[in-house]
């Protein structure tokens, strides 16, 4: 399923960046002057504490939220000046929520990822049925097929919506916390199908909340505190007991991932620290 | 199921297609029970012949003039009700999300007063209305405008703005003279006696222009349903497919409230028993129309011979068909 | 802030004890309180003197007070004692029971949009009304309003069983929503059943507006003892639902009989809401506005919220009514529909201004 490259791009080191970027919520901003670049074919995942702006910079990303100053570039263009159905065939998004139509089976919900693929008068086309079968072969729920999404356990679900967004066929993926609600098994599982689609050459950028899964799946790790970027780099050279202590107030201990051998953040046994740096 | 030529592919719903084809069957039925029975009944061979111009004088005058514009704008006036239920059911993404609900039909209905109160004949109680229809949604919209209107914010605002319009409408009937206070409630509780080509017209037009609209945002806002970020995510404007989807829901209740008076709960029931019809997940914009062209000619016919010679105004028969519905959902959905 | 948490959490929390020791500053407030609450009864006072005297025909405070020490027969007097007293008596008790009855919805629900007319209630209390005048021909207030009773408890059982089934539960859209619907079928049914009777349209089409006019003493008296049970009742529900406003597992934990408390203020709720509208037509947004405002100035402990509810909302009732009666001299507009003209702007900007939780 090779993802088609944009048409007449230039081929750059970063095809999705944001350049001095404020973002708010209304009146309540949350961000200033960021400045970030996602690396091609990496798999890029932005970690920080609750509130620190990691989702709403991945929504700037993904066009959801407009920026008050600067901008997103994809391909070198501004991304709220191509048309929105273009983004949509580069650029895929799993929110941190959707909502499920009443009583829609698997089968279609993961149909509906190929719109951005379809005019009024090509609803259907084989492209189309291909995209499909191999978005729901490659998150194993083929079998799910005629089953009705709402029936499904939380990690299948997830596995559908994933399907979906994949059907979209896009070569960048953004994933807002894909594993929340998820237990243990199923957030392993979900990551492993992240770094399988990293490996089949698609660019992917998730938020996610555990330091530990992050340093293991990341080929790149943005950190964020308090709206900024404070680190950015590959794990291992980027996390350290001092950027744990001052972004996560947490003192740790850092040891190599026996099965990776990526870093592994052990949380000092009386953890409370007393002043923050 | 898929049809595809060349490049062009068009993807059809097999139950949908049937459920389709039976509801037109119905619509059919239920209207030739009504051009043919009354008080003069009409064989069903004269009323083919004087649809075709060559029937028996009387059959002419009585299906021609008297009782085909009743059933061709109870039928039209369904489906625009019906189909401005799906939008806005759509929209709100709840099973609730009416117009009835939402203000538009009671400012229909408040244009309508005014212009019954200010004399106006049966053409300038229909502009009364659509222009209170549309002025009202205006003012929602705007009200419930904060960067987007989510759906849940246009409801609520929403039915601020019915509550505040049913005070003026009790107010204004309250006032009025005894007679106007008459026409206009009996304008008020719907119905469709007495209606001529001329009521029929202005919904035909509305349809025409505004079906092809409808059929053209059904898909975008079938992706809607999902949540906006979702639908963004695709590659959709939420908030320009929202705007023409209420444009076009507010139009047609507005020309249909504006041809029948506000026929409540049409618009409520036909998406949802389209839906369950058709078993297509979330709601579907032709087969609720259909839906509500059957259910109210449907309802009309019940209302002129349930206690005939009594005739019920057709509005109280679908009020209890609300009712039912309502109870319905609840039992439906207790599980 | 958020409606929910304005419902849910209350700074009190169980005991005002609590709140005094954690927070020394507040030691005096329930005195303030206390005062507060003389003082509203000393503003009723004056409400209800105003309401006495001023209407389409403007009597001096010398005469009214004539008219209870030395009453002399004259038309003035006729007026005050058989018409101006009644009305603002029934006015004091149902805006009490509707602003009572708001409260508790809202401290029930947890839906800061709960409404005694917009949930229906109201709505289903004047159906049985209707039913009882208009079909059986029952004109005996004490009568009809078991009619009401049953109309108001029906509506709300199952307003709040639609809106909390499906998948995502209750939420106040969609409880408003339901209770939107429920209540124009009732109205719908309510009109028709009118409409075969010209006489009775005619006698009831103010009344299905809201309107404080037209009831006798006789009304008053046969329904006090219905809206004083359900105020005393309300009013005791304060420490539970207090309780409960933590959610339905912190009030079980704390042992709080969760059902218990929730079938006694449907109950409440029920014989407010019933006696209400049996005397005064089925009236929107008092029990909406007036416990938003009350928990703006008193905070989120019930028991204060209940009775200053009960207090403030006959004061604005009858202000409305006055209103509605100066208005259009000599002529009058109803207080509902004074009501609503005030009630709906709120609502929509409560609705605007508030993060409503989503559908």
């Amino acid at each position: 399923m090779a993802a088609a490259p944009a048409k007449g791009s230039p081929l750059m080191a970063s095809r999705l960046s944001g350049t001095s970027l404020t973002l708010a919520y209304d009146q309540r901003v949350v961000a200033t002057d960021l400045n970030v670049s996602i690396p091609d074919e990496s798999f890029t995942v932005i970690i920080g504490p609750n509130a620190c702006g990691k989702s709403t910079l991945l929504r700037a990303l993904a066009r959801m939220l407009k920026p008050k100053t600067g901008a997103v570039h994809l391909d070198g263009s501004v991304i709220t000046s191509l048309p929105s159905k273009e983004v949509a065939r580069r650029l895929g998004l799993l929110p941190q929520s959707s909502i499920v139509p009443d009583g829609i089976t698997v089968a279609d919900l993961v149909a509906r990822g190929r719109y951005p693929h379809q005019r009024l008068m090509r609803q259907w086309s084989k492209a189309d049925e291909k995209a499909v079968a191999e978005a729901m072969r490659a998150t194993d729920v083929t079998e799910l097929g005629d089953r009705i999404v709402d029936e499904l356990s939380g990690g299948q679900r997830q596995r559908v919506w994933l399907a979906m967004a994949l059907a979209q066929e896009t070569p960048i993926l953004l994933l807002d916390e894909p594993t929340t609600f998820l237990d243990i098994s199923h957030q392993i599982e979900v990551l492993d199908l992240c770094a399988d689609l990293h490996e089949t050459g698609r660019t992917m950028v998730a938020v996610l909340h555990d330091l530990n899964q992050a340093c293991r799946y990341a080929t790149h790790l943005i950190v964020m505190r308090g709206g900024a970027i404070v680190a950015e780099g590959e794990p291992g050279d980027v996390v350290t007991p001092e950027l744990v202590r001052q972004v996560f107030e947490l003192r740790c201990e850092i040891i190599q991932d026996p099965q990776t051998g990526t870093p592994l953040i052990v949380p000092e046994a009386r953890r409370r620290v007393t002043a923050p740096a | 199921m898929t049809i595809r030529v060349g490049s062009w592919s068009v993807r059809l719903a097999p139950r949908a297609l049937i459920t389709g084809a039976a509801l037109l069957v119905l619509a059919c039925a239920v209207s030739v029970a009504a051009l043919a029975t009354g008080e003069y009944t009409v064989p069903v061979p004269d009323i083919v012949a004087a649809v075709l111009g060559q029937g028996p004088p009387v059959a002419e005058l009585i299906v021609g003039k008297l009782r085909a514009p009743r059933v061709v704008t109870g039928l039209l006036v369904g489906a625009a009700f019906g189909l401005s239920g799906a939008i806005f059911q759509s929209l709100t993404r709840n099973p609730l999300g009416s117009p009835d609900f939402i203000g538009f039909t009671a400012g229909a209905s408040t244009g309508g007063i005014i212009a019954v109160v200010a004399g106006g004949s049966a053409m300038t109680i229909a502009g009364g209305a659509l222009a209170g229809c549309v002025v009202t949604a205006v003012l929602v919209y705007a009200l419930a405008y904060r960067g987007g209107v989510q759906g849940y914010r246009l409801v609520l605002v929403g039915i601020g703005a019915n509550a505040l319009l049913l005070a003026v409408n009790s107010y204004l009937l309250t006032r009025a003279n005894i007679n106007d206070a008459a026409t206009a409630g009996a304008w008020l509780t719907g119905s469709l006696s007495g209606r001529g080509w001329d009521h029929a017209l202005p919904v035909a037009l509305a349809l025409a222009v505004l079906l092809p609209m409808c059929a053209y945002v059904s898909r975008p806002m079938r992706m809607i349903e999902m949540g906006d970020d979702a639908a963004k995510a695709m590659g959709i404007k939420v908030e320009a497919v929202r705007a023409v989807a209420i444009a076009a829901g507010v139009l047609l209740s507005g020309v249909a409230t504006a041809a029948a008076g506000p026929v409540i709960f049409v618009a409520l029931a036909a998406p949802q028993l389209a839906r369950r019809l058709t078993r297509s997940p979330g709601v579907t914009m032709g087969a609720s129309a259909l839906t509500g062209a059957v259910l109210l000619t449907a309802a009309d016919l019940a209302a002129q011979r349930l206690l005939a010679p009594t005739q019920l105004p057709v509005g109280v028969l679908t009020a209890a068909i609300g009712g039912t519905y309502l109870v319905l959902l609840l039992r439906k959905e207790r599980h | 802030m958020r409606p929910a948490e304005e419902t849910a959490v209350p700074v009190a929390g169980t005991g005002e004890e609590a709140g005094a020791a954690r927070d020394p500053g507040r030691r005096g407030r329930p005195a303030v309180l206390a005062t507060g609450l003389v003082v509203g009864m000393a503003v009723l006072a004056l409400v209800a003197m105003a309401s006495v005297a001023l209407g389409a025909r403007g009597v001096s405070f010398g005469t009214v007070i004539d008219a209870f020490l030395a009453p002399d027969g004259s038309n003035d007097h006729t007026v005050i004692r058989e018409l101006r007293v009644p009305r603002t008596l029934l006015g004091i008790g149902v805006g009490a029971t509707l602003g009572l009855a708001g409260a508790l919805m809202q401290s029930l629900t947890r839906n800061p949009l709960a409404d005694p007319g917009l949930l229906g209630v109201n709505e289903g209390a004047a159906l049985g009304v209707t039913l009882a005048l208009g079909l059986f021909g029952l004109s005996d207030p004490a009568v009809y309003v078991w009619f009401a009773f049953g109309g108001a408890a029906l509506t709300s059982v199952a307003v709040y069983a639609l809106a909390s089934s499906g998948r995502s539960g209750s939420s106040p859209v969609r409880l408003t929503l339901a209770g939107v619907a429920f209540g124009m079928v009732c109205t719908a049914i309510a009109s028709a059943i009118l409409r075969m009777d010209a006489q009775t349209f005619d006698r009831m089409r103010f009344w299905l507006t809201g309107s404080l006019a037209g009831q006798t003493a006789d009304t008053l008296v046969r329904l006090a003892p219905f809206m004083a049970a359900g105020l005393v009742l309300g009013l005791m529900l304060a420490r539970p639902l207090n309780t409960l406003a933590l959610g339905d597992d912190a009030g079980k934990a704390l042992g709080v009989g969760v059902n218990r408390t929730r079938i006694l203020t449907g109950v409440a709720v029920t014989l407010l809401c019933g006696a209400a509208t049996a005397a005064a037509g089925p009236l929107w947004f008092v029990g909406l506005i007036v416990p938003h405002a009350v928990r703006a100035v008193v905070g989120p402990d019930q028991r204060w919220v209940l009775p200053y509810s009960a207090l403030a909302a006959p004061v604005l009732l009858l202000a409305a009514d006055v209103a509605g009666r100066l208005i259009a001299r000599p002529g009058e507009v109803q207080v509902g529909i004074v009501w609503a003209v005030i009630g709906a702007p709120i609502f929509i900007m409560l609705a605007r201004r508030r993060r409503v939780a989503a559908l």
